[in-house]
């Protein structure tokens, strides 16, 4: 096992309320695996991703939960330790490149950054030529044409795919274990889309690596994974094979929410999920799901369901299974 | 003109100034959409789809080309020298729930303002009126005297069809007006607009990058290219033989859901290549500079229209 | 003719309760801050002593010319509070009328400025790229050069200088902020879908700048005018200390403070009241100006 989350809360203060976001999130990854969450916006997915490498807000705490990644607990790792993890172990794609690079340095600069800090972690101080060649030889393996022209660019100077592919050359310098891929192609047109999820999978099969991605698009995470996990709210709702949860989605939230997918081999979608989330500021005491869920029951609004086995490799939380 | 068509489009352009040079958006586009069906605007970012809707709104004039609504009104005048009836008959539903309705106006003033703009309804139903309309589109009334930041971003957009439904119009243009949408307020939406269109037989011109929407809602295809129309056929056609070139790559980088989605999907062809500018758009065949199979006349010459079935017209040298 | 039906009143008495409910949030908003509820208490406190300063003051008739040699200079005491001037006039009590003058001032260019600015402002921002947005920008950014101080100079050298003319120079020199603010959120706001929405369903110009664009400026609008009303107490006191505004003897806080400061140090409570009460109502308004900006932005 590489990666295991267990009881993972998260809130965020602000002066007025709390946001309680994160509400007993749990999840395991194992060595070269590839899994999926889903969820829809506003669910705390970027929140659990930002967990894992702790780089939550200023105003983001963790009052409970445990977070174990190789042996070790994240949680009480030392700033030292845990700038080495991120630097070498763990690398992430963002959602929004324009937002994740630094828009007044080239390419170049922020790049041969993370190079470096990673030699010098394994001991060694490069010079230069070797930091273009590193760096060469990374842009070729995202397949970003005219290196030399990428490296003296600025951001803004590049299209929105390019800053993609960017980012995923300078998250895969610090993957080496795992990589944690947030809306990797939100902003993107299908079929640069494409173009992406294919360079990213080829990548995580070249090297190995394990994977987290984090989508609302459930094509996406259905072509991409082994397994997946469903967030609602804060809350893990179900887990299965990719295929077993996309043929048979066994909770009410996953179920609405694979019927509403529109198809192509098909005409008319489900009637969708009436209501929205709830308030994080003062969330459902039971199942965060209850006020929309249409079968919710008595005990649902009140307490949270447990872990409920419905085969080998399917875990629901749901009273409906109980 | 036939008596069946409620718009006609001949030769659209819009070119825009911008500090790299001129634009050029939409460039010659035709078509027609038909009393009654949903035809769908296809395109990538950069495509024009988004400004040739904006252009029949009215929001910038054409620089070229005739726009006729129903056969008599000319849609080539700006938006400030239309006629009231005008308004009235053709609405838009924008993209962006966050910003299609105004943050400081509750929903029932924002229903109310077509309503009193066009009188369709004395003063003193105001009220009844707006929730009849709400619960047409599936909202209770409750929701009348709320404010957007109250509300979901399905029901903003539903409020937003609302709103567009009032003045009757006989023509709504759809702009991405799901896209923003988590698929679970999608499919509500969606839902709406398929229910709403046959109950008040409106047209719909939907303009969307979304395969998957224009399955489930509309009768027709276009998919645009750079400024042009490259491929137009019937729904069910359109995805059992797509023809062109990018309308296959198109539809093979759409991740599917499951298999039998995946049959659909063009496996000869794969993803290559980023989308030119429009400033300087390749010549000839504008999609040539990615295209697998690209002879050397397609850099040369445009494409002439191939009728390839009824109703089936790609722009391709493929197929010539 | 129909009769509004029962269920239209049912709508409406909806309607008047719901609103009802949204101001009373909106108060809540504001009370959440004690600081806020200081600020809005020392204005209404000292409103109140401006309007019935003749009540109020213990010695109303010091507040003009008065001249009583024989208890002159004397330094705060139970009978004086905070004691007398060179003629024998009670501080406290021309501070009170001070009071008085300052509101009239802040009211009067504050209506005269907020007003104009905001309605050039959306007008320019609405007809961007025109002539009148050309006019409006230009003419405005001509009189944000002016320095206020000068142009009062001019205008009391032109006409006569009173506390009055004084404040016609800080109003053509004010309102021009009011365009500014306003213009650059109209232009943000201008191409925004749900105007473009409002103008394709035939919504009338008016509509569009009163109805869609105002209320979205609205806040930022009143918390720039409670702030606003500190500086332009400030400025008036700054004119009438250089003598180009309100003359002796108008009980005005600024004039007041320049007449009192001659007798520093040894009378030292002359001229203390005028400017503790000048700092005083600046901060009542700064004070203010953040629960404003609270109420707006808790949304």
């Amino acid at each position: 096992m590489l990666l295991e989350i267990n009881d993972l809360h998260v809130y965020y203060k602000s002066y007025w309320y709390t946001l309680k976001v994160l509400n007993g999130v749990w999840l395991r990854l194992d060595r070269g695996e590839r899994i999926g969450v889903i969820g829809e916006s506003g669910s705390g997915k970027t929140t659990l991703l930002k967990s894992i490498l702790k780089i939550l807000p200023q105003n983001g705490m963790i009052p409970r939960g445990e977070i174990r990644y190789d042996g070790k607990d994240i949680l009480k790792l030392s700033g030292n330790e845990l700038s080495k993890i991120r630097r070498k172990e763990i690398g992430m794609i963002f959602q929004d490149p324009m937002a994740a690079l630094n828009p007044v340095f080239k390419i170049k600069d922020q790049l041969y950054d993370i190079l470096k800090y990673k030699m010098m972690i394994e001991g060694h101080n490069p010079s230069s030529k070797e930091l273009y060649e590193e760096a060469s030889k990374i842009f070729s393996d995202v397949r970003l044409p005219d290196p030399d022209r990428v490296l003296e660019s600025y951001p803004f100077q590049l299209s929105g795919g390019m800053r993609q592919r960017v980012m995923i050359a300078m998250a895969l310098i610090s993957a080496e274990k795992l990589l944690l891929a947030d809306e990797p192609t939100t902003n993107l047109d299908v079929t640069i889309q494409d173009q992406i999820l294919k360079l990213i999978h080829r990548l995580v099969m070249q090297k190995n690596l394990s994977t987290i991605l984090v989508s609302h698009a459930l094509g996406m995470v259905y072509q991409m994974t082994d397994r997946v996990y469903v967030l609602y709210a804060g809350d893990i709702m179900e887990e299965a094979r990719t295929r077993e949860l996309f043929s048979h989605p066994k909770h009410p939230y996953t179920q609405l929410l694979v019927a509403s997918t529109p198809r192509l081999s098909s005409v008319g979608v489900g009637e969708g999920i009436k209501g929205k989330l709830p308030d994080y500021r003062n969330p459902p005491a039971g199942c965060r799901f209850a006020p929309r869920c249409p079968y919710v029951m008595d005990k649902c609004i009140n307490t949270k369901p447990g872990k409920i086995q419905v085969n080998r490799e399917h875990v629901v939380s749901c009273y409906l299974y109980d | 003109m036939q008596d069946d068509v409620i718009l006609n489009v001949l030769n659209l352009k819009k070119y825009f100034n911008t500090t790299e040079g001129v634009v050029r958006a939409v460039d010659g586009v035709s078509f027609n959409v038909e009393y009654g069906e949903t035809l769908a605007l296809v395109g990538e970012s950069g495509s024009g789809k988004t400004t040739t809707g904006h252009v029949i709104m009215g929001f910038y004039p054409p620089d070229d080309g005739k726009i006729i609504y129903k056969g008599i009104y000319d849609l080539s005048s700006p938006m400030k020298k239309r006629t009231l009836e005008l308004k009235r008959d053709i609405q838009i539903v924008f993209q962006d729930p966050g910003t299609s309705l105004n943050p400081k106006r509750m929903v029932k003033d924002i229903i109310t303002l077509p309503l009193l703009v066009h009188r369709t309804i004395e003063k003193k139903r105001i009220y009844e009126k707006v929730a009849e309309l709400l619960e047409y589109v599936g909202l209770s009334e409750e929701f009348m005297f709320k404010y957007p930041h109250e509300l979901g971003g399905g029901e903003k957009q539903l409020v937003a069809i609302a709103r567009a439904l009032a003045p009757q119009p006989s023509f709504i243009i759809l702009d991405e007006s799901t896209s923003a949408l988590d698929v679970s307020s999608q499919a509500k939406v969606l839902n709406t607009l398929v229910k709403i269109q046959k109950e008040l037989r409106l047209t719909y011109l939907l303009i969307t990058h979304d395969l998957g929407v224009v399955r489930n809602i509309s009768q027709r295809v276009m998919i645009m290219y750079l400024g042009k129309i490259y491929e137009e056929a019937p729904t069910e056609e359109f995805f059992k033989s797509p023809m062109h070139p990018y309308t296959q790559m198109l539809l093979s980088s759409i991740p599917t859901l499951s298999e039998d989605d995946e049959k659909i999907k063009p496996k000869e062809i794969e993803s290559v290549g980023e989308i030119p500018s429009a400033v300087k758009p390749p010549t000839g065949c504008r999609f040539h500079t990615r295209c697998p199979f690209a002879k050397p006349v397609c850099s040369q010459q445009d494409p002439p229209d191939i009728i390839a079935n009824s109703g089936h017209i790609v722009r391709c040298w493929l197929y010539e | 003719m129909q009769k509004t039906s029962v269920q239209e009143l049912k709508f409406i008495e909806l309607e008047r309760k719901i609103k009802r409910e949204n101001w009373r949030r909106m108060w809540f908003r504001f009370k959440k801050s004690k600081l806020s509820i200081l600020g809005l208490s020392m204005i209404l406190v000292l409103l109140f002593m401006a309007v019935f300063a003749d009540y109020v003051a213990p010695y109303p008739s010091h507040a003009g010319l008065h001249i009583a040699f024989k208890n002159a200079y004397k330094p705060p005491s139970l009978e004086y509070i905070l004691g007398t001037d060179m003629y024998g006039r009670d501080v406290f009590s021309r501070i009170i009328f001070g009071f008085r003058y300052a509101f009239m001032m802040i009211g009067l260019v504050l209506s005269l400025v907020a007003p104009t600015g905001v309605i050039l402002g959306l007008l320019a921002g609405y007809y961007r790229g025109t002539v009148i947005e050309a006019i409006i920008v230009r003419l405005s950014d001509i009189f944000i050069s002016l320095p206020p101080l000068v142009l009062a100079l001019s205008i009391a050298s032109i006409l006569e200088p009173n506390i009055f003319n004084a404040m016609m120079a800080v109003s053509l020199m004010w309102w021009p902020w009011y365009v500014k603010l306003t213009y650059s959120m109209t232009v943000s706001l201008r191409n925004e879908p749900f105007i473009l929405a409002a103008e394709s369903q035939g919504a009338s110009t008016l509509h569009i700048l009163f109805k869609e664009l105002l209320p979205i400026q609205l806040g930022t609008i009143l918390t720039k005018v409670t702030l606003d009303a500190g500086w332009i107490i400030l400025i008036g006191a700054a004119i009438s200390f250089v003598g180009l505004g309100a003359q002796p003897p108008t009980p005005e806080l600024g004039t007041m403070v320049s007449e009192y400061s001659k007798y520093l140090p040894e009378y030292w409570w002359m001229s203390l009241g005028p400017a503790a009460g000048i700092i005083l109502i600046i901060l009542a308004f700064n004070l203010l100006g953040d629960g404003v900006r609270d109420v707006f932005a808790g949304e």
